[in-house]
């Protein structure tokens, strides 16, 4: 029975599950690798006008709500360390603490997403902050809000496959399908799960904490 | 006659393992994907083909033989983006990538070989996309997109055209990261990074630039969308934002891009030169770190596309010394090949003669773009005829002469059947004849100063205009006789057996049409690609 759950975990095209591992693990770097140069872009433009335009960036700034700002971050925080523990549960073949830890992660995940999308981007909008559609503050700081929404924005479209990503995930815990030697795709979930979290710590400071407010 | 045809069914091979739509359709086999990538982009060829076609038809008189100037302003765009986006970046690595990469490394399959097929599903729907763009009214923006033109003051499809593209660019980057993993991961016991084909260095430095510049272009085009659809000012000078930046967003990879097409090239010339001189590839490491060190420096240059739009003339400076390192590792392949040839035993077979075009027109494209590298030059020549001769040389010349090379030489491999080698050769030739024949009086008239994208000319550029049509004619009956003799041999050629050519390389070791798992059982490999001076082992 070990065996047969053994060959089943190993693709055709591999010799063995040690290779499987790395090729996986070094796929889903790449990937990250492409998504740096995909953020790279944004970053870039945001680097760009900031310079240009620092006072209208810095007002704008101003006009976010930084305590819910680090709240979401500590949630993120906690997300990734839960994802953490999912891994290492996934590695000792603890199939219920698996579960446990998805469940938890994908929870914090989608907390995260509901404060984003709920309250801040609905009051930024009710402000009247929302670039394109109902701008109605000082010319100067448009640049900035466009930026926000970009990159908040495609931040929160990573999260939201991400939260796909560990449901599918779930599934597959809940009837069993992990084991010691069959964790690959918790891992490279949970590669990707931290990259989107580190994104958002650089988000943060960069979009709510600049103009010398702290 | 029909009982003359030699049949290959006698043993199960990838392509008559199963039958049916479904088998192709839903097929993880790397050399069946690279099928459906054959067949597509051959389709988009033919597409761009006609368009380009159309192009110089209308350039025979100066003030335009057929189209409105809006029309023709569509038909550019639309060869462009078709030619560039649709077949040039997914040409070599998609077919002969996926179809090589796993062999040549002695390996059943890619890493991943489901992501290779969503991959082409992934292409299918940008090309789908991009085509809707173009029948449902077409693109004029060229296939660079520049703001705020793109953004701002055209009306035509910039938003399906550019989904396309962004679409179409996610196909690429995961083939790209596909042949990554599986050339660190996957080679067969005993093949070594040095021990590896040419085409795979090319492929792995190709694929490296896939990786990193796919992602800026694609976030690029997301900007181009955002500030069409909510008209905010992130590249609009007119609300603060700056068009300059989407011009170094672009060219950041863009021109990389131009490498993700003539390095696959150059990989096959390596294996082409190295097999029909029967000789081992002079320098093999010079050539190999050539290709990366291409990858590298091409992410260095872009800011040569923008001498005259206003960036920093230090930036200028800077960005004419750094295209001007590019041309060493491009040139230490040329001098490399050559030195390869000398006292080979050259046979002059149909892959052979693309290859030697391929050396002889990308040297003239390369030198040319070190007249476009130099400051003072490009300012009288930028944005002239002179530069899309340059590109042709490079990306036809170079590009499109290394891919059909490559169809001629593994076709036996693919297929298990020989094409005719007079046709092939004599259809060398004409794409050679015309090819210069339509580009070379573009280098003469963009000196003279005729810029492009224009639908009409004065009439002092009709002789040279009216010779680059001529030529383009000559140059579509050459593309057009293999698609027809191609297509014959599937049917009717001689079988070729494992290895027609004498050639060396684990792909060559295996029956013609490999089975589906490539090899009987994982080769070993004790020598290097290019042991043709190695003593042939007697039979017999």
């Amino acid at each position: 029975m070990a065996d047969s759950h053994a060959a089943s975990a190993l693709a055709h095209q591999f010799e063995d599950l040690d290779q499987q591992h790395d090729a996986a693990s070094l796929g889903m770097w790449i990937f990250l690798a492409t998504e740096v140069m995909f953020f790279g872009g944004l970053f870039a433009g945001y680097t760009i006008y900031r310079n240009l335009y620092l006072p209208g960036f810095e007002a704008g700034s101003h006009m976010l709500n930084v305590t819910i700002g680090a709240l979401n971050t500590a949630v993120l925080i906690c997300s990734s360390l839960t994802m953490a523990l999912a891994v290492r549960a996934a590695q000792m073949g603890k199939r219920n603490t698996l579960v446990a830890f998805l469940i938890l992660t994908i929870v914090l995940g989608l907390a995260f997403i509901l404060v984003k999308l709920t309250f801040e981007w609905r009051h930024d909008y009710v402000e009247g902050l929302a670039p394109g559609l109902n701008f109605t503050k000082a010319k100067s700081m448009e640049l900035f809000f466009c930026f926000y929404f970009l990159m908040t924005g495609v931040h929160a479209l990573h999260m939201v496959v991400g939260v796909g990503v560990l449901g599918v995930l779930l599934v597959q815990a809940w009837k069993g399908r992990f084991g010691p030697d069959r964790y690959n795709a918790v891992e490279t979930a949970g590669l990707y799960w931290h990259f989107v979290d580190i994104i958002w710590i650089f988000l943060f400071p960069l979009l709510y904490l600049i103009g010398g407010r702290y | 006659m029909a009982t003359a045809v030699e049949n290959l069914d006698t043993r199960v091979h990838y392509l008559n393992a199963n039958y049916g739509i479904k088998s192709w359709l839903l097929t993880t086999d790397h050399k069946r994907i690279a099928i459906l990538y054959l067949a597509s982009i051959t389709l988009f060829f033919v597409v761009g083909g006609i368009a380009a076609v159309l192009i110089r038809l209308h350039l025979i008189e100066p003030n335009g033989a057929i189209f409105e100037p809006g029309t023709y302003n569509k038909l550019f765009s639309m060869h462009g983006i078709i030619m560039v986006f649709f077949f040039m970046i997914p040409s070599i690595p998609a077919v002969f990538g996926n179809f090589l990469v796993p062999m040549m490394i002695g390996a059943r399959d890619l890493a991943f070989p489901k992501l290779n097929l969503l991959s082409w599903y992934v292409f299918i729907l940008g090309g789908v996309l991009t085509l809707y763009a173009v029948i449902g009214g077409g693109v004029d923006t060229g296939w660079t997109f520049y703001t705020p033109l793109s953004t701002t003051y055209v009306n035509t499809n910039v938003l399906s055209a550019a989904l396309g593209v962004f679409v179409a660019g996610f196909s690429s980057i995961l083939t790209g990261l596909n042949f990554v993993v599986t050339i660190h991961k996957m080679r067969a016991p005993g093949m070594t990074w040095f021990r590896m084909p040419l085409f795979l260095w090319a492929m792995y430095a190709t694929s490296l630039i896939q990786i990193l510049g796919t992602p800026v272009v694609a976030i690029t085009l997301v900007l181009v969308a955002v500030e069409r659809l909510f008209h905010v000012g992130i590249f609009d000078p007119a609300v603060g934002g700056d068009p300059i930046l989407f011009q170094h967003l672009f060219w950041f990879y863009s021109h990389p891009a131009v490498y993700i097409m003539i390095l696959p090239s150059m990989g096959v010339v390596s294996e082409l030169i190295a097999c029909f001189a029967k000789k081992r590839i002079f320098g093999y490491s010079f050539v190999a770190f050539s290709s990366v060190a291409i990858a590298v420096v091409s992410f260095l240059v872009w800011g040569h596309h923008m001498f005259v739009s206003g960036q920093s003339i230090y930036a200028g400076i800077i960005f004419s010394a750094l295209s001007f390192l590019v041309a060493i590792p491009s040139a230490i392949k040329v001098f490399n090949w050559t030195a390869t040839l000398y006292k080979g035993s050259i046979s002059f077979q149909a892959p052979m003669l693309y290859a030697l075009g391929f050396i002889g027109l990308f040297t003239m494209g390369g030198l040319t773009g070190l007249f476009l590298a130099t400051l003072a030059v490009d300012t009288h020549v930028h944005d002239t005829y002179f530069v899309v001769g340059h590109f042709h040389y490079i990306m036809v010349g170079g590009a499109v002469m290394g891919y059909l090379g490559a169809i001629h030489f593994w076709w036996p491999k693919i297929t298990g059947r020989l094409y005719p080698d007079g046709w092939a050769r004599l259809a060398a030739a004409i794409i050679f004849i015309g090819f210069n024949l339509t580009f070379f009086p573009q280098y003469m008239l963009g000196y003279l100063g005729m810029p492009r994208r224009y639908a009409i000319y004065p009439p002092k550029f009709q002789v040279l205009n009216v010779m680059s049509s001529a030529g383009a004619s000559i140059l579509a009956v050459g593309y057009a006789i293999p698609l027809v003799y191609l297509i014959w041999s599937m049917r009717y050629g001689p079988v070729a057996g494992p290895n027609p050519w004498g050639a060396k390389g684990l792909e060559w070791e295996t029956p013609s049409p490999p089975p589906t798992e490539n090899f009987e059982q994982t080769p070993v490999v004790t020598e290097e690609a290019y042991a043709y001076g190695a003593k042939e082992v007697e039979v017999g």
